[in-house]
């Protein structure tokens, strides 16, 4: 039995872990104790009985579930890549109970129905969804879509995803009238007369590839751009999947200058390097693109000094024809909800950064730059629990894939850490 | 040989290198036979799959493969196939029905004809990938300059022209400098990768300062297409920086060993008295790319026991 998940039913005594739930300041070693959807009781030494069902937690930290501010589960219109089913199952797999979607759908998320029927549709779902509507009509870049309207149907952001809003003017008007809502501005920052075709991150692998580069400047001017103008006009400008040194040292210009905007790293971006197409592996072409070894470093430390606040998985399926291709041809993106947190785990705890604040990178902060409240740990509420050995080595395999789509370089790599039980909207899903 | 593909010049083992441009003077020997056939590949099926207009490189193969009695079987497609992307997993599936024993690929995306040694047991010569390499044309370019110069090794070489979209550059590049070559490029830098010289190569901007260095130089084609656009501001403008003109030369009086892939501009990057004068080894060139491709697939492919 690999995954296995089913509803909730009865009592599930959590032995011997170690309780972190940062929203309320527990961290400490102490029991739970679970009756169905509810956590019924915490303290420590609760007696198991034959009625309980046990769960040793020796050696795992029960924390909250993971937040993912970047997924696409491509319903409506891509269904043949992933939907809502597909998608929260990876969720779950890897451990994240509430997951932001992104609205580059077929239609584009720009009208508050289209936000409903993805809330409606996701309601049986094991994880809750929080769709992020459009910025522009369509993804235009011309007109403001509803915004309102659409955060009164529960959208918790706008994006164009893919498309990065051109129209600085179009910009500014987003990011002020944003502000009526109190919603972040997600702005997908790359300068495509920079990108100019580039396939790959531009540097000594593009060159030795023969592969047209895509230069780590076509991120860090527009982010540029994108800090001032949101500076001018207050707004609340949240930055996706960050890739480049330059973009870091833009973001500590204006943290300097004391206006700060919330950043997000992929899983990817801050775990390989461009090293990674040698091979020409088109699992591995994501947009932005995966930089040098340089850039990585320069990711990693922005985590460390809390530049960075928080993982974003940019999970992004794609069928085998989108990627069984050319470098040219192939589609942009690689799943990442289950393979997040062993190989960010990995490679953050190699880096002495403390457990806590890696998880922290998967809970507490994404909720912060998203208003999200997810159940606390604590008595007579609901259970949304992860039970994470973040010490358990194990190697990412075709098993471990829940998504529809399979286009994933980690494949076959070495993780550490897994999230081993995941407790959510009255299910527990299973993953040893 | 160590090599059971030729997909470049960057990977490939300096003895491989090696054995290939020896191999190659070999059959320019059974270029200049009356009859210039040998049995070395019969019964083999070669496919040559162009996805991309080629004249000189598909000749020079198909007649190495004819020469060397292969069956030889031409696919071209027409470059919209390409663009809707299908072309590299249908090729595949094509080899593998076909079984084909050699594939000889010339495809616009660099990778490609790494990618296809992941799914096909054929052998693979890589005839061009976009802007990644063009492995027999280094091969040939380096061979004509061994035929000329003796060696190698210490060679001064000059590539000159649009090197960011050039394979023939970098083939050239990787092959010559793991022979010992001191390797030269030139151009307007905008066509110059910015990272260029961690290949091992210099860069210079100014071609009369490469010239009085240079041995030999190697004069990369300017595309047509890209005069004018903004990217090469005219041709003019090209030629007053970077051509190999008439007056340049002889302003230099200097005994200098002139390379050109073809097809040539004539009158943009380089002149007709220059492209057609004895120090010129374009024809030269031409014939070692017949050679040295047979030599490719006679070392991949033949029966070794068979005297050439």
């Amino acid at each position: 039995m690999k995954f296995n998940i089913k509803k909730l039913n009865g009592f599930y005594l959590l032995k011997d872990g170690h309780v972190y739930d940062p929203y309320i300041g527990i961290n400490k070693k102490i029991d739970v104790l679970i009756k169905n959807n509810n956590i019924i009781e915490i303290k420590k030494n609760i007696a198991p009985k034959s009625s309980y069902e046990l769960i040793d937690c020796k050696n795992c930290i029960i924390t909250n579930g993971f937040i993912d501010l970047h997924a696409h589960f491509r319903e409506p219109g891509f269904e043949f890549k992933e939907n809502l089913i597909t998608g929260s199952n990876s969720a779950i797999y890897g451990g994240y109970t509430r997951v932001c979607v992104m609205p580059n759908t077929n239609p584009v998320i720009d009208t508050p129905e289209l936000v409903k029927y993805l809330k409606d549709k996701s309601n049986s779902l094991p994880i809750f969804i929080y769709p992020i509507g459009s910025i522009t009509k369509d993804q235009k870049g011309d007109e403001l879509s509803e915004i309102g309207k659409m955060v009164e149907a529960g959208a918790v952001a706008i994006s164009d995803d893919g498309l990065p809003v051109k129209n600085s003017q179009v910009l500014r008007s987003a990011l002020e009238y944003a502000k009526k809502f109190n919603i972040p501005v997600i702005n997908h920052a790359e300068d495509g007369y920079l990108v100019n075709e580039g396939l790959m991150h531009e540097g000594i692998n593009s060159l030795y590839l023969g592969v047209p580069g895509n230069p780590s400047i076509a991120e860090s001017t527009m982010i540029y751009r994108d800090i001032e103008i949101a500076k001018y006009v207050g707004g609340k400008l949240h930055i996706p999947h960050i890739s480049s040194k330059e973009s870091i040292e833009v973001i500590k210009y204006f943290k300097d200058k004391n206006f700060i905007v919330s950043a997000e790293v992929t899983p990817h971006h801050l775990c390989l390097n461009d090293s990674i197409l040698r091979n020409y592996d088109t699992n591995a072409k994501v947009a932005p693109p995966i930089r040098s070894e340089e850039h990585q470093k320069s990711l990693i430390k922005a985590v460390k000094s809390g530049l960075i606040n928080c993982i974003g998985t940019d999970h992004a399926p794609h069928s085998i024809d989108d990627k069984e291709t050319d470098i040219k041809h192939a589609c942009c993106g690689m799943i990442g909800l289950e393979s997040s947190f062993g190989l960010v785990n990995q490679t953050l705890l190699n880096n002495n950064i403390p457990i806590n604040s890696i998880i922290d990178l998967f809970s507490y902060n994404p909720s912060q730059i998203i208003n999200i409240k997810p159940n606390f740990i604590q008595e007579n509420s609901n259970v949304e629990i992860n039970i994470i050995d973040n010490n358990l080595d194990w190697t990412f395999s075709n098993d471990d894939i829940q998504s529809k789509s399979s286009n994933s370089p980690i494949v076959g790599m070495k993780l550490k850490g897994k999230v081993i039980y995941t407790f959510n909207k009255g299910f527990i899903s299973i993953k040893k | 040989m160590k090599s059971k593909h030729l997909i470049g010049l960057e990977k490939i083992p300096v003895e491989d290198l090696e054995q290939i441009i020896d191999t190659g003077f070999l059959f320019r020997d059974v270029l200049e036979r009356p009859i210039k056939r040998i049995p070395a590949l019969t019964g083999k099926n070669i496919v040559n799959l162009f996805f991309e207009n080629s004249t000189r490189t598909k000749i020079s193969f198909e007649l190495a493969e004819k020469r060397l009695s292969a069956d030889v079987t031409n696919f071209s497609s027409s470059s919209s196939s390409v663009k809707k992307g299908e072309s590299l997993r249908d090729t595949i599936q094509n080899i593998h029905a076909m079984k084909m024993d050699c594939v000889v690929m010339r495809h616009p995306v660099p990778g490609s004809a790494q990618q296809l040694t992941n799914y096909v047991d054929s052998v693979i010569v890589n005839a061009g990938d976009g802007t990644h390499e063009h492995p027999t044309q280094g091969l040939l370019d380096i061979m004509s300059l061994k035929e000329k110069f003796g060696k190698v090794n210490g060679l001064k070489v000059g590539i000159v022209g649009d090197i960011l979209h050039s394979r023939v550059a970098l083939s050239n590049i990787f092959g010559l400098v793991k022979l010992g070559a001191k390797v030269k490029v030139c151009g307007p830098p905008h066509l110059i990768q910015k990272d260029i010289e961690s290949l091992g190569v210099n860069v210079e901007y100014d071609i009369d300062s490469l010239i009085e260095w240079a041995d030999a130089l190697n004069i990369l084609r300017i595309q047509r297409e890209r005069m004018g656009i903004g990217i090469i501001p005219s041709v003019r403008e090209y030629r007053k920086f970077f051509g190999i003109t008439k007056n340049r030369m002889a302003y230099h009086k200097k005994e200098l060993v002139i390379m050109h892939p073809g097809p040539i501009n004539r009158g943009v990057e380089i002149d007709s008295v220059v492209a057609d004068s004895q120090q010129a080894l374009i024809l030269n060139q031409v014939l070692n790319g017949v050679a040295v491709r047979m030599s490719v697939l006679y070392l991949l492919l033949g029966n070794k026991n068979l005297e050439i």
